[in-house]
């Protein structure tokens, strides 16, 4: 395949990659902004978003779209209810203490894991995409729905950062990732907004999820590669930053898309890894974040 | 680092060190004591123990569950039937989570905790290279259901057996002709990149070009990839057919990411089975796998011409026409490969015959009574074909099958002879000290 071409094919490719991982990382990265809580079990939360994709497409049966569609509205709610039990049950008992809550988490992955495992089971399922539609290019073809999902990453990010700047649910937000305890004494129920981010975070995951799902299977062990390549972005782009987040995002993917498909894939996460620990060394708060106060 | 709510203070749990103590020291008499009382009296008619390492969770679960399935209705066949030496035999199940080092640990567990006469049932490469040295040390014989060439290289250790599947090894010189006769004579692979896909990945070429043909290019992909569109600018465009061997829950993507790339017009097709174990052929997304073949060592589906032995097995782990679970028709088995874990219980079954195992002490003999086998009839014990042994590299010998997948279901279409696989044996294990 000519240079153009295959260049053309490995951009796509990240695009796609970029798509899920910023809405992913958006949802660690607000959860670690507002409530400085490392959420380790966001992987999971994404993985559970896909297994119930399966699960309400499968039960609606019926056309694939109107099954993708249910899926897409209803696995975020459930996914979201799940992370709210969580969050009232576990993350405010320990007080939202940062080493409490990372083992809080590990043990949340672990459960949440095996709960998939032993009621869903250990196979891949697929789920039909809403819409099959090969764009056939001269040199390949490629999947519409691919392209359908970065559209639809990108609205979300858009009324993402609506939410955050222009609404007032975003500026309490913004005020308690400011000042924890100065929004509390101007009347900002902290607590409840606590619990609202964390669901947030993981209806973002899992709406990434659904949304990868009916072109990479629901598998009870898919979680792992999300939370890892967030906590990249999240790194890179700055803790709590929407702009860093979907800078770094964009960054990975489509780098990840063009090293792997000119050299290979290992080389790509060696680079992504050297970029992490570059940014660690020389710019601690991230491209995008400011230093913690 | 703080510890403000005290989770790591043991003095807030309310445990002293002698009551920890305590409690240990009547674990200790607890686990031992029962040991004693069961078996001192009667060893001739306590049950054998066999430990099956099994792939519960991690990648290979979907495996599992069918070697577990496919090793209780043998071993219930078995114990209906008189057990072993006038023994019953018990199963003792561990998981390793497919995971190499795990592997050695459950390994180690058999041998000294359960006590289990042998360790039996693994199927992940990767999982029996790393446990076979805990099994050699520990002189507990392994008998494996993994189709690596690994024990026939002669690179494990006498304990090592693999004599109820083929190795990757002869399944690939077997099929290498056909595919030269009748997908094509240039060939791209793709493969995982590991232990596995590396026996393909040595072992084809050669058998394709003493066949003719040739192989053009070779793709290995990482085990954990999830997105294939990627390495596709890789295969040649005068490539005639794709070999592809893949394992892992990524299959589906592969395949709807080649229909995608391809269209109408892309090369001839042939896989071998393992990527779609477990899967349903006719799940959405493989409608491009249509017309395409496949390696499969027992067919899933069940064939016109199958044996009263292939029936009554395919009756008693409980599948289906279609090689799904006759309680659900979701659940579709691993029926390529698992057929393996009853021929080598049965083998199993004769080896403590013929040596007259009465216990541990007796491992070494087994080994020897196993070694000493050549031949294994089809029939009950063996309902997949006939079979040979090789006693020096540990190795059972058989034939596979090609089959087509057309209208929604695998139909064979060519048996290969035993002699396709065989080749120069490269070790002799006999010459090792038991």
């Amino acid at each position: 395949m000519a240079f153009g071409p295959h260049l053309l094919l490995a951009v796509l490719e990240g695009l796609v990659t970029s798509a899920v991982l910023a809405l992913t990382a958006l949802g660690l990265s607000l959860v670690f902004g507002v409530m400085r809580v490392v959420n380790v079990a966001h992987g999971e939360l994404f993985m559970l978003g896909a297994v119930l994709a399966w699960a309400i497409a499968t039960s609606i049966g019926g056309s694939p779209a109107v099954g993708f569609m249910a899926a897409l509205v209803l696995a975020p709610l459930i996914v979201g209810a799940v992370a709210l039990a969580a969050e009232r049950l576990v993350l405010r008992k320990v007080n939202y203490d940062p080493e409490a809550t990372i083992v809080a988490t590990i043990g949340l992955l672990y459960i949440i894991q095996q709960l998939a495992l032993t009621f869903y089971g250990a196979d891949a399922r697929p789920v039909p995409p809403p819409f099959n539609m090969r764009i056939s290019l001269p040199w390949f073809g490629y999947s519409g729905y691919k392209l359908s999902i970065i559209a639809a990453s990108a609205l979300l990010l858009v009324v993402s950062w609506l939410v955050m700047t222009k609404t007032k649910a975003g500026l309490i937000m913004r005020a308690t990732q400011y000042d924890r305890e100065t929004a509390q004494a101007f009347g900002i129920p902290v607590d409840r907004v606590y619990a609202g981010v964390f669901a947030l975070g993981a209806m973002l995951a899992a709406i990434a999820a659904v949304l990868i799902v009916p072109i990479s299977q629901a598998h009870y062990l898919m979680g792992q590669d999300p939370l890892l390549l967030s906590f990249i972005v999240v790194i890179i782009g700055g803790l709590g930053s929407l702009r860093g987040t979907v800078v770094a995002a964009v960054l990975i993917g489509v780098s990840d898309g063009v090293i792997s498909m000119f050299f290979s894939p290992t080389l790509a996460k060696m680079i992504a890894t050297l970029l992490v620990a570059m940014v660690l060394v020389f710019r601690p708060q991230g491209l995008f974040g400011r230093a913690v106060r | 680092m703080t510890d403000r709510q005290g989770f790591f203070d043991l003095s807030k749990t309310g445990i002293s060190r002698r009551t920890a103590l305590k409690g240990l020291v009547a674990t200790g008499t607890g686990l031992v004591a029962p040991g004693f009382v069961r078996y001192s009296q009667a060893q001739s008619s306590a049950p054998i123990k066999i430990g099956f390492q099994c792939h519960r969770t991690g990648i290979g679960a979907a495996y599992g569950r069918w070697y577990e399935k496919t090793t209780n209705a043998a071993i219930k066949l078995i114990n209906d039937t008189g057990g072993i030496n006038g023994r019953q035999v018990e199963v003792v199940i561990e998981d390793d989570g497919t995971d190499a080092g795990r592997g050695a640990e459950v390994v180690g567990k058999f041998a000294n905790q359960h006590k289990t006469d042998i360790v039996y049932g693994t199927l992940f490469s990767n999982v029996v290279i790393g446990s076979a040295p805990a099994a050699g040390e520990l002189k507990i014989p392994y008998y494996v259901v993994s189709e690596g060439y690994h024990v026939a290289s002669g690179k494990l250790n006498r304990y090592c057996l693999q004599p109820g599947i083929t190795d990757v090894r002869a399944q690939v010189t077997s099929v290498a002709p056909w595919i030269a006769a009748n997908a094509g004579k240039k060939v791209t692979m793709v493969f995982p990149d590991y232990a596995f896909g590396y026996d393909h990945r040595d072992y084809l070429p050669p058998a394709l070009k003493n066949a003719g043909a040739e192989v053009i290019a070779q793709i290995a992909i990482p085990p954990t990839e999830s997105s294939f569109t990627k390495y596709f600018p890789q295969i040649p465009a005068e490539t005639d057919v794709i070999y592809h061997v893949m394992v892992g829950p990524a299959v589906l993507t592969f395949v709807k990411e080649l229909g995608e790339f391809y269209g109408s017009n892309g090369p001839k097709l042939f896989g071998f089975i393992d990527s779609l174990e477990a899967v349903d052929v006719n799940s959405p997304g493989l409608e491009y796998l249509n017309g395409s073949h496949f390696w499969e060592g027992a067919p899933r589906y069940a064939q016109a011409d199958d044996s009263d032995a292939m029936k009554a097995y395919r009756a008693a782990v409980g599948i289906d026409d279609s090689g799904a679970s006759t309680s659900d028709a979701k659940d579709v088995s691993t029926a390529a490969h698992m057929f393996g874990c009853w021929e080598t219980l049965y083998v199993i079954k004769k080896a403590m015959e013929d040596s007259g195992y009465k216990g541990p002490e007796d491992r070494a003999k087994l080994i020897e009574a196993t070694e000493a086998m050549t031949e294994f009839a089809e029939g009950p014990e063996h309902p997949q074909g006939k079979k040979v042994f090789n006693g020096k590299i540990h190795q059972v010998f058989g034939s596979q099958n090609i089959s087509k997948l057309e209208g929604g279901k695998l139909t064979v279409v060519h048996k290969t002879s035993i002699e396709d696989g065989q080749y120069e044996p490269e070790a002799d294990y006999t010459t090792q000290a038991l």
